[in-house]
């Protein structure tokens, strides 16, 4: 096997560079390393939301909570029919109705995406950041919601009569981070919304845009949606990157 | 109407569209959109009715109506209506037979490039079988130029592709320099900026002018932008070799990527303009990928291989320098899994080639989908036998902006060692000469490649 002679430059760079080679092919190790990363990407895509611990955290911090599914199945339904998981199935649906529906600013949902461990991991921490900072909106209960796409907090947040929906979802896992969280926030959620009308931060994770970070930007955006009563692409994300600094 | 009749059972296809989707290979993008067969008989039966279609009523009956579609205006207006006269008495089935055939090889295979429409090669894709993909493609020969020669037979180039999750300078340096260190980059050095900035498009073009004045090197480097930034940084003045757009197969598609063929005809323009390449004129890069009409909501009731070649007929009016089908990117509820994938990213190639386009194909997958590194060997073995132009060369095979898996560099020097295939002859020349490589073609780390790491980090 041979080294190469440039690993000084891997100081510059988190990607797969400086791993030498068995001929010309990649060495056991590296092979090997590669195979474990994409393991636990594959394992994030099947992993579940672990909704009894979220409830139990979040009702300790004195938060309502329904729990909720589209009209996926299955997970491999999730993956071949993202319009299924857009749209609420008739029991959440209901289950919704029944609960307290009086007009707030803010409808927090948590959803599994693509890598629910993302979520298990990275909603309560990021909460315990944001919810400090914007104590002055008035929340619905938090739903918590299995094989969901993004656009199912539309749905959710009409029947909730809430001004802006914040769904916070598990990204597509990468072998880097196969564990990262997105949030995407609307104004006046509505079936039928497309993406432009959505802002986003992503990358929530501590190796990437940190809890209290994600939480700044979160909460700058909120209130800049119900003074400017606008979300999307005419919203521009000014708020200042302290976690680039 | 087309029919087609088995053991007394009627299959009916109402149009030409329905007809192509029912006879294309199973995808989930087509079973999401509604359009594929509902059994694998309907499936062969029509596939038996499309073979005894003549080539003539592609000409006769276009997918989406003229007025309407400007893709479809450019396909009909460019058609190469004299040298159709070669093929225009054969059915579907008869055109497998022909490019098959031992004496069609590639002078006449070059004669009809521009003769055969996207709807034709699609469609005799669809009655092949894989091998007959690969065969067939084989015999094609697509070469273009800038600053080396891309395409020759028995020459397999990369695009070297050093994204970084913040476009910092040094980290895609560090991987542009791994990558010349394994012998990659002749297709071209190029970025996929992570924010969508032209002060940040110029800052890499910049960096990678550097590179390559300091080393000499015989390549092109490109940042994969929108067509708008990168006319804004030629008019600034920022050393644009390339001019990159992603596009697709109808005017709605391109329309829902913010372009249309005006706009690429202006950045085509502006390339020509600065006369960068030395010695050659094909100053386009497009990027391609099977399902981005239906999940853009613009694809007419017609299947996504078909769109894809119809993407093919925007890139041919361009003379690209290279075309990549990124055929695993867009995931698994329009490639299900690698089955799909792989047999995808060989029509993507047949159907390029045979209509002269310079194919390449980034051989890939998302973690969603199912397929893992196996199947990615798989499809780039196939496609070096098969004669691709390009294959993408990234650290480890894992992009770490992008999240997805590709191939890597070390991947690249597999396929070369395995089937005998050499980097483009001027890239080649001077790895020799920077004692990078040897004459057998093996990565050497000679004293002499150090003078590169001296060049750049001096």
């Amino acid at each position: 096997m041979e080294k190469d002679t440039w690993h000084l430059l891997s100081q510059y760079t988190h990607a797969r560079i400086a791993m030498g080679r068995a001929g010309t092919s990649l060495p056991t190790h590296e092979i090997l390393r590669f195979k474990m990363a994409h393991s636990l990407a594959k394992d994030a895509i099947q992993s579940e939301v672990d909704t009894s611990a979220l409830t139990e955290a979040l009702h300790a911090m004195e938060i309502h909570t329904i729990a909720v599914k589209s009209q996926v199945t299955d997970r491999n339904d999730y993956l071949r029919h993202p319009n299924k998981g857009r749209v609420l199935d008739l029991r959440s649906k209901k289950d919704i109705e029944a609960s307290p529906r009086n007009k707030t600013d803010l409808c927090i949902i948590v959803a599994d995406g693509l890598s629910a461990n993302a979520v298990n991991l990275h909603v309560i921490p990021l909460l315990k950041s944001l919810l400090p900072q914007i104590k002055d909106l008035t929340l619905s209960p938090v739903v918590i919601a299995k094989y969901s796409r993004v656009a199912l907090s539309d749905a959710i947040g009409e029947l909730l009569n809430a001004r802006m929906a914040l769904i916070l979802i598990g990204e597509r896992p990468g072998l880097s981070s196969p564990n990262s969280m997105g949030a995407y926030l609307t104004y006046q959620p509505a079936t039928g919304n497309t993406d432009e009308k959505r802002n986003c931060v992503s990358n929530i994770h501590p190796e990437g845009l940190g809890y209290e970070a994600a939480a700044a930007k979160l909460s700058y955006l909120l209130h800049q949606m119900l003074i400017r009563q606008i979300s999307g692409v005419h919203l521009k994300d000014d708020h200042r990157d302290t976690h680039l600094i | 109407m087309y029919k087609h009749t088995v053991n007394h059972t009627v299959f009916v296809f109402t149009s030409l569209a329905e007809l192509m989707a029912k006879a294309s290979p199973l995808r989930s993008g087509d079973q999401l959109a509604g359009l594929s067969a509902h059994s694998y008989q309907e499936r062969v039966a029509a596939q038996m009715a499309l073979a005894d279609l003549s080539l003539r009523t592609f000409i006769e009956e276009p997918l989406i109506p003229y007025e309407t579609d400007e893709v479809t205006r450019l396909i009909f207006d460019t058609h190469d209506a004299e040298n159709f006269q070669r093929i225009s008495h054969l059915t579907v089935g008869d055109f497998r037979n022909y490019l098959l055939e031992n004496s069609t090889q590639k002078a006449a295979l070059t004669a009809i490039q521009k003769a055969i429409t996207p709807e034709m090669a699609a469609a005799v894709s669809k009655i092949m079988n894989i091998q007959d993909l690969i065969l067939v493609s084989s015999k094609c020969e697509v070469v273009t130029r800038f600053r080396n020669t891309i395409g020759l037979k028995g020459h397999l180039s990369t695009r070297l592709q050093p994204n970084h999750p913040t476009d910092d300078m040094k980290g895609i340096l560090a991987s542009v320099v791994d990558g010349i260190y394994n012998g990659s980059g002749d297709a071209v050095i190029g970025i996929n900026p992570a924010t969508d900035n032209v002060a940040t498009q110029i800052r890499l073009l910049n960096m990678l002018e550097d590179v390559r004045v300091r080393c000499l090197l015989p390549t092109q480097s490109c940042v994969l932008s929108h067509i708008t930034n990168t006319i804004l940084a030629i008019e600034q003045g920022a050393p644009v070799d390339l001019v990159f757009q992603s596009i697709g197969g109808t005017e709605k598609t391109n329309s829902s990527f913010g372009i249309n063929l005006a706009l690429i005809k202006e950045g085509y323009e502006a390339a020509l303009s600065l006369g960068r390449g030395s010695i050659g004129n094909n100053v386009m890069y497009f990027e391609t990928g099977q399902g981005s009409s239906l999940s853009a909501n613009a694809h007419h009731g017609i299947d996504q291989q078909t769109l894809e070649a119809r993407a093919y007929a925007v890139a041919r009016a361009f003379d690209p320098l290279l075309v990549n089908t990124v055929v695993g990117f867009i995931g698994p509820e329009y490639l299900f899994d690698s089955k799909q994938i792989i047999r995808a990213g060989l029509e993507d190639h047949f159907c390029g080639k045979i209509m002269g386009l310079p194919m390449g194909c980034d051989v890939c997958y998302t973690n969603h989908a199912e397929a893992d590194q196996d199947d990615m060997d798989i499809l780039l073995t196939l496609l070096g036998t098969a004669g691709c132009n390009f294959i993408m060369g990234v650290p480890g095979a894992d992009d770490i902006m992008l999240n997805y898996q590709s191939t890597s560099f070390h991947d690249a020097l597999y396929a070369r060692q395995l089937l005998g295939l050499r980097p483009a002859p001027e890239f080649e020349e001077w790895l020799l000469k920077m004692g990078i490589m040897n004459p057998q073609l093996q990565i050497v780390h000679s004293d002499a490649s150090q003078k590169l790491m001296k060049m750049i980090t001096s």
